[in-house]
């Protein structure tokens, strides 16, 4: 087997999941024009609740459903309950920031209090030997988060060019007053921006936790990539939340397989920050067009 | 009978700025009004007003006969009040189609939407042209041709005009005056403010004058065109729009 095609190949698959994440925060700052801090705990939870269904014996797919689900619910929860309120009193962007990076803090908190910091193993969702594809040998779980990644982010692309909701969402990230005189519940769309969002995060945390163990703190590492991920992408472009993801993750796999595991990370930060000091609009970001 | 809209004594205020000091006008089923005035004489805040994007200080509104001074801009839409605010408010992301399917949010009925962009592309055809391109590429005419048309995707019981000739030139104005008398005659009501006062008595029954806030005039088109306070302040220098 070629050396760099099993780097590209696996650097893809965890690629998929720092697209996962990096949609869910760009489809969140898009809509409501706050970076989601909370993002990777978010994720975190709803990973540790997917752990505990299938601790109490709930069926693989049922556990899973219920925990992405739920994370959704905590993100329509997370801006109902808490950025609205904070809005209708006139916060600022920065202070709705600030406050997500506190709601970071307090689930962080929350889950070493529920499930304790100990490091537990979180369950493969797929076994069996590796398949061959092509000139590549790829294990099962790599292609379940390739394909998960590609399926879902082609999913929220139909969603927003063909369904109603799908396009008020798309308005309102463009001017949100101009789509409240179209009769457009300005309110009830960023609910669903965030159930979305937040859904994408948990999925790419359930994703993850197998390859890693879970832990609190498990996310960080998944959270900071997808940054990097949206990043590179621009921030505002779903479509470069997906480019961004696949490309971070192949270049990592490679600087990890050529240079240094260690640099990994290191990588991803360094590459966050060259982005935004080179081309700040990303890959494919343009600026926000909107009216104030 | 009510009329359609019915403002009485609203007074609504920009932070410390009270924008308008009292007003009360109706607009009746079928009819077509003007709102006139110089610059920052209170029209925009007038129509804002009524869309829901202002509340007012005091004074009441009523929409055929309810009170809706309460509802949020949404809820108005639903009613079928539609504003075409200034500068237009389209979507510069979306497709030209997207924005007309957007007017049709109010009853989110493909079949009816289908129809309805139809009917507006054959009012303006150079939307059917450009259906599929960024409406951000749009000229300042077409522009205003798809704002209006996206209202009329909404099937609005009264439509709401800021400034429809503002920024365009004399033959789009033109044109597109034109076309709103044939959606009137197609059976819309409409509230137009306009400062150019020429056009907008041309096509209005009736209308109000407003001055700093206030409503200084109101009365027939016909007799307002006539009135020579009116010829002096208002018609004479139609000829130097902005």
């Amino acid at each position: 087997m070629n050396p760099v095609i099993q780097y590209v190949a696996g650097g893809l698959s965890a690629g998929a999941l720092y697209g996962l994440m990096a949609l869910g925060l760009v489809l969140i700052y898009r809509a409501s024009e706050v970076v989601n801090f909370g993002h990777g705990d978010l994720a975190m939870i709803s990973t540790f609740v997917a752990y505990t269904l299938l601790q109490a014996r709930w069926p693989l797919p049922a556990a899973l459903l219920g925990a992405i689900l739920f994370g959704a619910f905590l993100g329509a929860l997370v801006e109902g309950g808490l950025l609205r309120p904070a809005r209708h009193r006139r916060a600022t962007p920065l202070t709705l920031v600030v406050l997500t990076l506190g709601l970071a803090l307090v689930l962080n908190g929350l889950a070493g209090f529920l499930w304790g910091h100990e490091i537990r193993t979180f369950p493969a969702l797929v076994s069996g030997p590796p398949l061959i594809v092509g000139p590549a040998r790829v294990t099962r779980e790599q292609l379940l988060n390739l394909a998960a990644g590609v399926l879902l982010a082609l999913a929220l692309y139909g969603f927003l060019r063909w369904t109603w909701s799908g396009l008020a969402l798309r308005a309102v990230t463009q001017n949100p007053d101009m789509a409240r005189l179209m009769g457009i519940p300005v309110d009830r769309i960023l609910l669903l921006a965030w159930a979305i969002g937040v859904g994408l995060g948990a999925v790419a945390g359930i994703l993850a936790a197998p390859l890693i163990y879970l832990e609190p703190n498990a996310m960080l590492e998944l959270l900071i990539k997808g940054f990097a991920a949206a990043v590179l992408g621009g921030m505002t472009s779903l479509p470069g939340a997906v480019v961004g993801g696949l490309t971070l993750g192949v270049l990592e796999n490679l600087i990890a397989g050529y240079v240094a595991t260690e640099l990994k990370t290191p990588f991803a930060f360094a590459m966050i920050v060259a982005v935004l000091a080179v081309r700040p609009a990303g890959l494919l970001g343009r600026p926000i067009h909107r009216r104030v | 009978m009510h009329p359609l809209l019915e403002v009485s004594h609203a007074t609504a205020s920009y932070g410390p700025i009270l924008a308008l000091r009292g007003i009360s006008l109706e607009v009746r089923e079928g009819e077509v009004v003007a709102l006139l005035g110089a610059n920052g004489a209170g029209k925009t805040t007038t129509l804002r007003l009524i869309a829901g994007m202002l509340p007012p200080l005091t004074g009441s509104l009523l929409f055929k006969g309810q009170p809706i001074h309460t509802l949020p801009p949404e809820q108005r839409v639903a009613l079928g009040i539609v504003l075409v605010p200034e500068g237009r408010g389209i979507f510069p992301e979306l497709t030209v189609k997207e924005n007309l399917l957007l007017g049709a949010w109010r009853h989110r009925d493909r079949r009816q939407a289908q129809r309805d962009l139809e009917e507006v592309f054959d009012r303006f055809p150079i939307l059917r042209e450009r259906q599929a391109q960024r409406a951000g590429t749009l000229s300042g005419g077409e522009q205003q041709m798809l704002a209006i048309g996206r209202a009329l995707m909404a099937r609005p019981r009264l439509l709401l005009l800021d400034e429809p000739s503002l920024g365009l030139a004399p033959l789009v104005v033109r044109h597109i005056f034109e076309i709103l008398r044939a959606i009137h005659e197609a059976g819309t009501t409409m509230l137009i403010a306009e400062q150019n006062a020429h056009l907008a008595l041309v096509l209005a029954h009736r209308a109000y004058i407003l001055q700093n806030g206030e409503i200084r005039l109101h009365g027939d088109a016909q007799a307002l065109r006539e009135n020579p306070e009116v010829k002096a302040l208002y018609l004479g220098r139609s000829s130097e729009r902005r």
